[in-house]
């Protein structure tokens, strides 16, 4: 194998991680504020606006509706504007975010749904207010679901990235189309889907280790 | 100085039709016990809810140490939830937290420095015997131990009141004994006031210097515990509440009961004595006297709020007038509950 492919691979490999990282973090940080938001505004929530839910939800649904590779193109001028390209790994971030911030919000809504509604009255009754609920309750309770939860998005998030690469923003699924698919070299496209397995089966077994180690009951 | 912690008066609670709580007064005053007690739906819940502040009522005010919680604007409400204590049946404990955590938590609410926290929560977990155990997690806990860390969390900003909603009732017998003990001791120890919502009477019984019964919103009894066990009269509610505790006549005996006295038969009687009465052997000395022999049939002697109390029902031969005159003097709510024939 030469020197070239294990290079190529390798950068693509660093890419494709910064772009899982990067709109990982995005996810998190867009999903959770909305399906906190969404459990909040329930019938008998902290602060109830069932109607306010309800289109939070639609939007949410929305979003998620749009095929990705639909995303990838609408977006294009979104990206422009705030990138400045619409090639490249950076500009890969926009709407690898854009769809995992619905995908984990939704995934995050479950999760703190499960959490115990006597907790939320307990620290009600005991002079809490609705921010030291989420911040002591919520938030923690449902830590180990949501880290289940955020695992599932980044290897989501591994898969959307190579659909990506294929609208020019590089990392591994860039490679496997270009010397792989159109080239017709199948000992580079075998080798990406080898690092991809391995990938994955990191982010899996990272998710599951932290996870549990976050569940005391 | 007003000696109540609790006044709640002429308080109503309406959910869509139902009225769930119904012109209800009642007072606590410092260092009793109160045990409110009523069947499912008969108002306890709502009840607990309006005196946690969590809730509030139609009409009707809810003083707690004087201060009217019912008009108090939301924002001073939370303050005022940290001086009351909640105990619940379920525990309710955060699983993402160890013990201490759990206790240290209502301190964090309310704003105590972490240094005194420490303090805090050292002397809170040896009050409730759980000294070695801050640093383990709730699910590593047995039933009766999570209720332990309930009790000193509900503790840790030493409330004006205690607020235990079916503290016992997701416990087994033993346990039961252990934590009603432990809420007896620190109301003796602390002087804390504690109200006891329960469905068991025999939670009552043991430890509730002070009893309201509430059916259908309503209070039907407001009064000692001893002075309602010991009473001639009670509501229907209560009767029913308290037949699970009380002796009953065995089941082949009932069969056989008869209005009527009959010759050479027995009397099947109720007898209840409160206080001093409870200790004197009174049966023998009916026997002595009247020359009848008089049984135990089923019942005993307990303690009633720290009082004796006696009941039992018993079985005389050559039942007469004279015989019910004397136990009268004793229990003022004797009853006969029939006769039995004797075997021919």
């Amino acid at each position: 194998m030469s020197r070239l492919i294990i290079d190529l691979i390798a950068r693509a490999t660093w890419e494709t991680t910064i772009m899982v990282a990067c709109s990982g973090l995005l996810a998190v940080l867009g999903g959770l504020p909305l399906a906190l938001l969404m459990v909040a505004m329930r019938r008998g929530g902290l602060m109830p606006c069932p109607p306010a839910a309800r289109l939070l939800g639609l939007v949410v649904d929305i979003l998620r509706a749009i095929p990705f590779i639909i995303l990838l193109v609408i977006l294009i001028p979104v990206t422009r504007m705030i990138v400045g390209t619409s090639l490249g790994t950076a500009a890969a971030i926009v709407p690898l975010s854009l769809a995992a911030i619905p995908y984990f919000a939704r995934i995050a809504e479950v999760s703190l749904r499960a959490v115990d509604p006597n907790l939320v009255d307990a620290v009600h009754a005991m002079g809490g207010t609705r921010w030291m609920i989420v911040r002591h309750v919520l938030i923690p309770e449902a830590l180990p679901g949501l880290v289940a939860g955020f695992t599932v998005t980044l290897i989501t998030l591994t898969g959307a990235s190579a659909m990506a690469g294929a609208v020019g923003a590089g990392g591994l699924g860039d490679l496997a189309i270009r010397y792989g698919y159109q080239r017709f070299n199948t000992q580079v496209m075998s080798l990406v889907v080898l690092v991809l397995i391995v990938f994955v089966a990191i982010i899996q077994a990272a998710g599951n280790a932290l996870s549990n180690h976050l569940r005391h009951d | 100085m007003d000696v109540n912690v609790v006044d709640v008066r002429h308080v109503s609670r309406c959910f869509g039709g139902h009225v769930a709580l119904d012109d209800v007064s009642f007072s606590v005053a410092r260092g009793e016990i109160l045990g409110v007690i009523g069947r499912s739906g008969a108002g306890k819940s709502s009840l607990l809810r309006c005196l946690g502040a969590l809730d509030r009522p139609d009409t009707g005010q809810i003083l707690i140490e004087g201060q009217d919680i019912t008009t108090l604007p939301q924002a001073q409400l939370v303050p005022l939830r940290r001086r009351i204590g909640f105990v619940f049946q379920h525990f309710n404990l955060l699983s993402s937290r160890t013990v201490a955590g759990n206790v240290s938590l209502p301190l964090e609410i309310a704003g105590v420095p972490r240094a005194q926290r420490q303090e805090r929560i050292a002397s809170l977990l040896a009050l409730v015997g759980l000294a070695p155990h801050g640093d383990k997690w709730p699910a590593q806990l047995s039933g009766g131990q999570k209720q332990r860390v309930g009790i000193a969390r509900a503790l840790a900003n030493d409330p004006a009141l205690l607020l235990c909603d079916e503290a016992t009732s997701a416990l087994d017998p033993e346990t039961t004994t252990a934590i009603l003990d432990l809420l007896a001791e620190i109301n003796r120890e602390l002087g804390l006031t504690i109200i006891l919502i329960t469905h068991e009477m025999d939670v009552i019984r043991r430890i509730a210097t002070h009893l309201v019964v509430l059916d259908q919103g309503r209070i039907v009894e407001n009064a000692p515990t001893l002075a309602i066990m010991g009473a001639a009269t009670q509501s229907t509610v209560t009767q029913a509440l308290l037949s699970e505790t009380q002796p009953q006549v065995p089941p082949a005996l009932r069969a056989r009961l008869v209005a009527e006295p009959a010759p050479d038969g027995w009397a099947i009687i109720r007898l209840r004595l409160a206080g001093e009465a409870a200790w004197q052997p009174l049966l023998s000395l009916l026997g002595q006297q009247y020359d009848v022999e008089a049984t135990v049939l089923q019942g005993g002697t307990t303690e009633i709020a720290g009082q004796p109390f006696a009941d039992q029902i018993v079985s005389i031969t050559g039942y007469c007038t004279e015989i019910h005159d004397f136990l009268l003097q004793f229990d003022p709510s004797l009853k006969v509950l029939g006769h039995v024939p004797a075997d021919h």
